[in-house]
């Protein structure tokens, strides 16, 4: 008799993918159970298979949405916008074009549906645990909060997917990450992860899977689990995984796209096999103290450039990389970020817009103002989002500080629909790139929570959120 | 300088378009581009020692960040052929490879000696994956087999995965569940 070797979740969810096995000439070939599609990743792909003359193999497994080069401004009817910029404008009449003529469901702008790719995913139950999904999008890798294995891809593998549902892929290595202890208040996610990318660097994860693990992991509800999987790309590695538990199907259950009754019943316990067996082992470990945690924000110019928010800015002691990074930021070693003033703060994207994210921000600003100078924008992560926020009233929140509450979509993240920071200017924001550029030409990002963001709104200088608890 | 990451690369103002040709235009366009769109002449593409330069030289873990294939369009639209680092990014690497941009990872020692060499004739046989620097040292650099011989012979990748259309098939009819 033989006994299985143990596996880690990744090698369950890859071995169950598997079309033919890789072998020394080849890589193997790859299922995909969900392939995510949007308007800027796509039009050069569906052009390979009209050229070719090839449909999409399944379209049942293709969703498509519009998020990054759309308008957030609100409008009495969506049906109304108009979208910032001729070549934008044109990606979104393409995708129309694209899912209608190869019939796939599209979220489009007149849709409740519509929202960040990232989001609405897990919103409509379509990402669930043991799953492949691919994006051409790097942070594919927040679906992996489910136990999915979920990795951003090119446009040329857009195109695979679309035409064989399948990917040519190399196993990649792993490395487990264990996060444990209690987060003490006014302590998220998003601290979470920024102080894990902070620790192992932003190529830290190159190569590898991670696996997040550890009691600070299980204690948190899907959207915090999402925030920290989001930001696996921050370190290099295409993929977050953390095993599904009753907390994962807690929050599927009655969602859309969510199994319902016997199949939800057998689709639990095939989910609950999904965890890494005793024993299992990973190419590389990693631990993290979550107790020891505190708010973090980023002095640099890539996530891995992070400080406690009390914390001073390292010196560069020579590294020429962190010294352009200073000079771009116009910060100074020393000095905490508490003393920056702010111009910008933004809370939204993939990885802080959900409804516990705004709803953490409201929690700061209520009975609060925006200070003077300061432009705050919410950007919920989809219209769903929007719609149960504004049923909680955090819109109304918002607004009494003087913040504007906007449709969804990607926005000021990477300023591809107009939303962007002004050059020089200091934008505050939960999103995940802090690259120059990234949200406007010349504009400088400080990444942080959606708390951190709220209480930077208000006094108008970075500011430990809790500060306000 | 390391880290550099491809909104470096292609600043996503410049993903709004529909076709892939056309972008070496805007290749490191915040870097290489002043405001008023002249030409900043620090930047490196903009020096003569650059004009005609092939293969480019960059800093550990290239290619980092964003998925957009962009990237490799712009690098092979402006005219680079090769990239070579101490490391490159997982997500740059792939898409490279399936557009016939070579990424070449190298030791740190010759990583440094290429960056304080810069302009240097280097010689890439990307039949045996070996870089030959002009100082003597040749060195093999690591390649997914697979996709060495996709850039050889020029097998689409696309093809390839179509002649498996039958396994992907069976694989389909036999799982144990649907997604």
């Amino acid at each position: 008799m033989t006994v299985d070797a143990p596996k880690t979740l990744f090698d369950k969810v890859w071995s169950e993918h598997i079309v033919t096995e890789e072998t020394p000439d080849t890589p193997a070939i790859l299922y995909i159970d969900l392939h995510l599609i949007h308007e800027v990743t796509t039009p050069q792909a569906f052009s390979v298979l009209r050229e070719q003359g090839l449909p999409v193999r399944r379209p049942d497994l293709t969703l498509g949405t519009m998020d990054h080069s759309t308008p957030t401004t609100p409008v009495r009817s969506l049906r109304d916008l108009n979208v910032a910029g001729e070549g934008a404008a044109k990606q979104v009449v393409r995708m129309q074009e694209n899912c209608r003529d190869f019939e796939l469901e599209l979220f489009a702008f007149d849709s409740p549906y519509r929202g960040i790719v990232h989001v609405i995913g897990p919103e409509l139950g379509a990402t669930q645990p043991g799953k492949t999904i691919v994006c051409g999008d790097s942070h594919t890798s927040t679906h992996g909060a489910f136990g999915a294995l979920a990795f951003g891809i090119g446009t040329t593998e857009v195109g695979h997917v679309l035409a064989t549902q399948c990917l040519l892929q190399r196993k990649p290595k792993t490395l487990a990450i264990d996060i444990s202890g209690a987060l003490s208040e006014g302590i998220t996610a998003k601290d979470v992860i920024l102080a894990t990318i902070a620790h192992i660097g932003v190529d830290g994860g190159t190569g590898h899977i991670i696996e997040y693990r550890g009691d600070s992991i299980e204690a948190m509800d899907m959207e915090a689990r999402m925030t920290v999987c989001n930001m696996s790309i921050e370190a290099g590695a295409r993929a977050g995984m953390i095993a599904p538990d009753d907390t994962t199907f807690a929050y599927l259950h009655g969602r859309p796209r969510a199994p319902r009754g016997r199949a939800w019943d057998d689709a639990v316990v095939r989910w609950r096999a999904l965890r890494s067996d005793a024993g299992a082992t990973y190419d590389k470990y990693v631990g993290i103290r979550g107790d020891a945690l505190q708010p973090m924000v980023t002095f640099g110019t890539n996530p891995g450039m992070a400080v406690g928010v009390n914390e001073p800015i390292p010196s560069y002691n020579g590294n020429a990389t962190l010294r352009k990074a200073l000079d771009y930021m116009q910060l100074l070693p020393g000095k905490p970020l508490t003393e920056t003033s702010v111009d910008v703060v933004f809370v939204g994207s993939c990885t802080n817009s959900r409804l516990s994210d705004l709803r953490q921000a409201a929690n700061i600003m209520r009975g609060h103002k925006v200070a003077p100078g300061v432009t705050m924008l919410v950007v919920p992560g989809s219209q769903q989002v929007k719609k149960e926020a504004e049923a909680l009233g955090l819109h109304d929140i918002f607004r009494a500080a003087g913040a504007q509450w906007r449709e969804s979509g990607c926005s000021m993240c990477l300023g591809m629909n107009g939303d962007t920071v002004p050059q020089g200017k200091l934008c505050v924001s939960t999103s995940n790139r802090n690259f120059e550029g990234r949200q406007g030409i010349g504009a400088r990002t400080v990444l942080a929570s959606p708390m951190t963001a709220a209480a930077s709104a208000i006094r108008g200088r970075v500011t430990d959120p809790r500060e306000f608890l | 300088m390391s880290d550099i990451d491809t909104d470096q690369i292609i600043p996503a103002r410049f993903l709004t378009t529909t076709s892939r040709e056309g972008l070496g235009q805007h290749l490191f366009h915040d870097w290489r581009y002043g405001g008023d769109g002249s030409p900043r002449p620090e930047f490196v593409l903009n020096t003569e020692a650059a004009r005609n330069c092939r293969v480019l030289v960059a800093g550990r873990n290239f290619g980092c960040g964003s998925s957009r294939e962009h990237a490799p369009w712009a690098l092979l639209d402006y005219g680079f052929l090769a990239v070579i680092s101490s490391e490159i990014a997982d997500i740059f690497r792939s898409n490279s490879l399936k557009n016939g941009l070579l990424p070449i990872t190298v030791a740190d020692a010759h990583h440094r000696w290429l960056l304080d060499n810069a302009g240097a004739t280097v010689d890439i046989d990307v039949a045996t994956s070996t870089l030959s620097l002009p100082n003597g040292v040749s060195a093999t650099y690591p390649i997914d087999a697979f996709a060495r011989y996709c850039l050889v012979e020029g097998l689409d990748q696309l093809g390839f995965l179509r002649k498996h259309d039958d396994a992907i098939r069976r694989f389909e009819e036999s799982r144990p569940w649907t997604p």
